[in-house]
């Protein structure tokens, strides 16, 4: 498959980003290229210039900032699985980043692009918003933070403005006592999750105290199950606890399932309590350890 | 408008004046000249395009040739030196982890970086590596005893 023809620019810093942006209407930015190339291909997307940000040295790289991990955006999935503090205080992120697509993809795909094209689809989205983790926009003034879940506002769609570069990834870090896991139907060829779920559970002498889920797969943008989490707050860290609190996710789907040729809405609707509960139990189970 | 890219491939410097929009696998096949890199699906799912960029496993279906400027790439072609195969290469010969050999370049990298990154993998560990490499001939069995063999020789290149 061939895209359709377009101006390759390439920006050495951010700055120089900003500069092409403003001078090329329409143009996409391009960094390890596993959303963008496949929209190319397919000719989804036809922009006139496509923007490397790809060896911008600034957009790298994993850092401690106050409670944070601040992640650029440039950072692979590879880099995220393999990093010992991510695993240590973001774990359903490095979970996620393991379980995204295959080995190669992973090497070449970045955390920035992932949330930039917001594929419902996607792991990283539903594991930032289980863990009110940001997004940091760097425009032509500056920065702004932006949650997470306000950042995923629809299918492909996010709160980005034009002339915004996705600069890095929030992530708070865990404190003791809490865990976080992130469980997913895969899609056995591509790996996208038909149903994700995301959870972080603080356990204080048995009980859950606090609770966040958010689900994804299988709704227009990763999502809060608030129903979920008021049923397993206060309750005790157990099987059936994390059960009878995961059944309630269809509370939270709302009537915007998707559905495909793979997978029906229905079926996924009936899948999501399945792994909502596994994600509970399996960061209950981390916050444990902790 | 093309650009100018010079990417060195199997360690020989190539520089060629592209269309923004050619892949690398086209880059290697229809420039270059080495179709040892097998193009399957189109749509970074099979990995028969899969390469080493900079030592690391990609699929060059996902990647433009522009992408690479200024890079270091290992194809197929670039493994055996004088005749002298790889261990990879000798154990896929050794146990017969190939048939028809479409997948076998891009099971060779996805080994590769299964092995880089854990050179004593349980057989379990290999089907995990390999998820992102599919053979049409579904000749699995014999492609993770290569790869188990490749592994004992303690050899991964």
């Amino acid at each position: 498959m061939y895209a359709a023809e377009f101006n390759y620019l390439r920006a050495s810093s951010l700055a120089e980003a900003h500069r092409l942006l403003a001078a090329n209407p329409g143009a996409k930015l391009l960094a390890g290229g596993h959303s963008l190339i496949p929209l190319l291909k397919l000719r989804l997307a036809a922009p006139p210039a496509v923007i490397d940000i790809g060896r911008i040295a600034e957009l790298r790289g994993i850092a401690r900032r106050g409670d944070d991990l601040r992640i650029g955006a440039l950072t692979t999935h590879a880099e995220i699985a393999a990093s010992a503090e991510v695993r240590k205080s973001a774990a359903a992120l490095a979970e996620a980043a393991a379980g995204v697509g295959d080995p190669a993809v992973r090497n070449r795909g970045t955390i920035g692009g992932n949330v930039a094209h917001a594929d419902p689809a996607s792991d990283l989205p539903t594991v930032l918003v289980a863990l009110e983790g940001a997004v940091v926009a760097a425009g032509p003034k500056g920065e702004r933070t932006i949650p997470a879940a306000e950042f995923f506002t629809g299918v492909m769609t996010t709160a980005l403005r034009d002339h915004e570069i996705v600069a890095a990834v929030l992530v708070p870090m865990a404190t003791r006592g809490v865990g976080s896991a992130y469980t997913k139907f895969a899609h056995p060829a591509s790996r996208y999750a038909v149903v994700g779920a995301a959870a972080l559970v603080a356990v204080n002498k048995g009980t859950c105290a606090e609770v966040r889920v958010a689900v994804g797969g299988l709704v227009p943008h990763a999502r809060r199950a608030s129903a979920v989490e008021r049923a397993l707050s206060g309750q005790p860290a157990e099987a059936a606890s994390f059960a009878a609190a995961a059944a309630r996710v269809r509370d939270d789907l709302g009537s915007d399932v998707l559905g495909d040729i793979f997978a029906s809405a229905e079926y996924r609707a009936a899948m999501a309590p399945v792994y909502v509960k596994r994600a509970l139990a399996a960061a209950a189970a981390r916050a444990g350890l902790a | 408008m093309k650009v100018s890219i010079t990417v060195s491939i199997n360690g020989r410097a190539h520089t060629a004046e592209v269309e923004p929009r050619l892949l690398l696998v086209q880059f290697l096949r229809d420039v270059v000249g080495l179709t040892g890199t097998k193009i399957g699906c189109d749509t970074s799912q099979c990995g028969a395009c899969t390469v080493l960029l900079d030592g690391m496993a990609v699929k060059s279906c996902t990647c433009l040739a522009a992408q690479a400027d200024g890079c270091a790439v290992t194809t197929v072609e670039g493994l055996a030196s004088n005749g002298q195969l790889t261990a990879l290469q000798e154990a896929f010969w050794n146990k017969h982890g190939l048939q028809c050999g479409f997948c076998t370049p891009g099971m060779l990298f996805a080994a590769h970086e299964l092995l880089r990154t854990n050179p004593n993998p349980s057989p379990e560990q290999i089907r995990h590596g390999l998820e992102g490499n599919l053979c049409r001939c579904t000749g699995y069995q014999n492609i993770v005893r290569a790869v188990q063999a490749a592994a004992a020789a303690g050899g991964r290149a």
